[in-house]
């Protein structure tokens, strides 16, 4: 590497929705002075901290949770539309194990064996049987709300009471337990992505198959364990979702998250076409998702309308980030072609 | 194996599979075997089917489009609300909606054509978009009692003891036989399956791969909004909430019918086999009554998994000659 490393702002994909987050913040704190309310206020009460910024990551642990998973099913050139399917199936077979007298390690072993074999047969149908990664995963998502269903009669579960709440509710050091443990789910895998060779093996994978393959790299075990690690994640926000709310709908439960999580992933910067990982940026994709949501809240958009300006702010930093628009930017800058971008093929 | 008749296996083995579960339904439960019922499911189905055929056009030329159940939603909506609020025509309501369809599928094409955005990610946020407009508009349903309106709902065929309700169907029909036409009949249909095929091959033969594509969407964005029209006969109002999940039905209905999802293979009749498959099975549980309705969407997950693999097996074997 003769040529100077561009520095953190022009290389880090995290740069884009860092930006979105910050924007939309300072939209809430301008809004919050407007109506005498302090966005960023924080407050010490019942032995924690509250304010709407940990309320952020709180509601965005969902999505923080099945975005890291996809980031690496999407890193290896894939995608799992299978996870909010998975959450329903997850969430509903904990609820109807707890409400039925079984322990919570029982439930937790069960429901760990059951995402994990969720992941692993979308796993095998990409990586054994070659199938379209979309294809694939859309089996599972039309059949796992079902066997949601299935597992549940058809009804809402109600958990019994303060038997399941501290997954969601827990306080540590003063803190609500499911942004810390996902957060340090995401330090883990970094580290573990980084500190090992096997993010390099990811990204390899979903970069070039063949010359990964001929150079000795297992990708078909590579992009299962993506898979794997993906229902895992699944069945965590299920079982956070369930923790939450008390309950379990097999018919609303993750209904559509699965696009949030892809959302997220991407506009963190991970490439749909596979071979890049930025957790960084997935982390704080889902962060800005999240934020948007309470904004549109607190800005007085009705929910049912929110996903009209949420699917206008998700297309325009997809845009920002496309290499055709990157090429006319640097057009207009200067005359030399911006730094990483190859030319499209008319 | 003839070449012709491997090209058609995935078509026979479809159509083999919907008569089997005709047969094996008629025989298990009274009256299923009867003109009456197989009329049902085809009305049952036709808004799914119209915007199939939309979806079909769109999966041959390699592309996805997720947003045709809002889209259908937004259209039911739109017509309902100038129908009943603004006093327009009927019929100038369906084309105004099937324009507005038209309009927003050319849109969406044009992003992921221009800016080359995955088409599956620019129409996942244009089905938010469209289910974020159709509440806009109300989020409650409206029911239509515009007199013509009504009219053209109420309008049934008395055939022997049992009464038709044509309108969709034969919309369906008439969908479904142009559609046939424009995919394996004219120019247009054949640049849709070669670019399905390998958009880089058809470029360097000089077809219009970004016209076509573009094309294709509006297409199925106006069907989707036909769609949506239809439902407004079926139902008599228009409803924000329909059509959740619409766009998954579709799907494996074009992939169950044998049309690739990868583009540049597929059969018309294939996706009109699939809708009726789901149709049919839809119907056999209604008729058992003691099936869990979850039963539904695990078979046709099941169904789906099983055409992809076979044609996963039939590729194979193509490609080793």
């Amino acid at each position: 590497m003769s040529e100077p490393r561009p520095s953190f702002w022009r290389r880090s994909p995290a740069v884009g929705p860092l930006a979105g987050l910050l924007l939309l913040l300072a939209i809430n704190v301008v809004d919050g002075f407007r109506h005498d309310r302090n966005f960023l206020a924080l407050t010490f009460h019942d032995g924690r901290f509250d304010s709407p910024v940990i309320d952020i990551f709180k509601n965005g642990s969902y999505v923080m949770v099945l975005a890291l998973g996809m980031t690496l099913v999407i890193a290896t050139g894939g995608i799992d539309l299978s996870v909010g399917a998975g959450m329903a199936v997850i969430g509903g077979l904990g609820a109807t194990m707890l409400a039925g007298g079984h322990s919570v390690a029982a439930m937790l072993a069960v429901s760990a064996g059951v995402a994990l074999s969720c992941g692993l047969v979308n796993g095998l149908l990409v990586a054994g049987a070659r199938i379209q990664p979309i294809v694939a995963t859309l089996a599972l998502m039309v059949a796992g709300r079902g066997i949601a269903q299935l597992v549940t009669h058809g009804n809402v579960v109600i958990l019994p009471k303060d038997k399941f709440d501290d997954l969601f509710h827990g306080i540590v050091c003063w803190l609500p337990l499911a942004p810390l443990l996902v957060t340090s789910l995401y330090l883990a895998v970094w580290a573990w992505l980084r500190r090992s060779a096997a993010g390099l093996f990811f990204e390899a994978a979903g970069d070039n198959e063949t010359a990964s393959r001929f150079a000795g790299l297992a990708t078909g075990r590579v992009r299962c364990l993506a898979y794997a690690l993906c229902g895992l994640g699944a069945g965590l926000a299920g079982l956070m979702k369930i923790s939450d709310i008390g309950s379990a709908d097999p018919f609303k439960m993750g209904d559509t998250i699965e696009l949030d999580a892809i959302f997220a992933v991407v506009v963190g910067g991970t490439a749909l076409s596979g071979g890049r990982i930025c957790l960084l940026g997935t982390y704080l994709g889902a962060l800005m998702l999240q934020t948007l949501t309470i904004t549109m809240q607190y800005v007085g958009v009705p929910p049912a309308i929110a996903p009209m300006p949420k699917a206008v702010v998700i297309i325009a930093v997809c845009l920002m980030q496309s290499a055709v628009t990157r090429r006319w930017f640097a057009r207009l800058t200067s005359r030399s072609p911006a730094p990483g971008v190859r030319p499209v093929e008319p | 194996m003839s070449p012709r008749l491997q090209s058609r296996l995935p078509l026979l083995v479809t159509a083999t599979i919907l008569l089997l579960l005709f047969a094996t339904a008629s025989v298990t439960y009274r009256y299923f075997f009867s003109a009456g019922n197989v009329v049902n499911i085809f009305t049952a189905q036709s808004s799914v089917g119209i915007l199939a055929v939309g979806l079909t056009l769109v999966i041959f030329a390699g592309g996805i489009d997720l947003s045709v159940g809002a889209v259908a939603a937004f259209s039911t909506i739109l017509v309902a609300t100038l129908v009943e609020k603004h006093g327009v025509h009927p019929a100038l309501a369906a084309l105004f909606a099937l324009a507005a369809g038209a309009a927003f599928g050319a849109g969406m094409a044009a992003i992921i054509q221009i800016f080359q955005q995955p088409p599956f990610l620019v129409t996942l946020a244009g089905m938010f978009f469209a289910r974020g407009a159709a509440f806009w508009i109300s989020t409650e349903s409206i029911e239509i009692k515009n007199p013509l309106h009504q009219r053209l709902t109420d309008f049934t065929v008395q055939g022997g003891d049992v009464t038709f309700h044509p309108l969709p169907l034969l919309i369906f029909v008439a969908v479904l036989l142009a559609g046939h036409v424009l995919a394996h009949h004219t120019r247009f249909g054949r640049n849709l399956l070669a670019i399905g095929g390998s958009e880089q091959s058809a470029l360097l033969m000089g077809l219009p791969v970004g016209a076509s594509k573009i094309a294709a969407y509006t297409l199925c964005g106006a069907t989707a909004a036909l769609a949506g029209v239809v439902n407004t006969f079926i139902t008599g109002s228009g409803n924000s909430t329909f059509g959740v999940g619409l766009e998954l039905d579709a799907i494996a209905a074009v992939v169950i019918g044998g049309t690739l999802l990868t583009g540049g293979r597929g059969q018309m009749l294939g996706t009109l086999c699939g809708v009726l498959i789901l149709g049919t099975i839809k119907s056999a549980i209604d008729f058992d009554g003691r099936l869990d309705p979850a039963w539904t969407r695990i078979i046709i997950g099941a169904l789906l998994l099983g055409f992809i693999l076979l044609q996963r097996l039939l590729l194979r074997r193509l490609e080793r000659g």
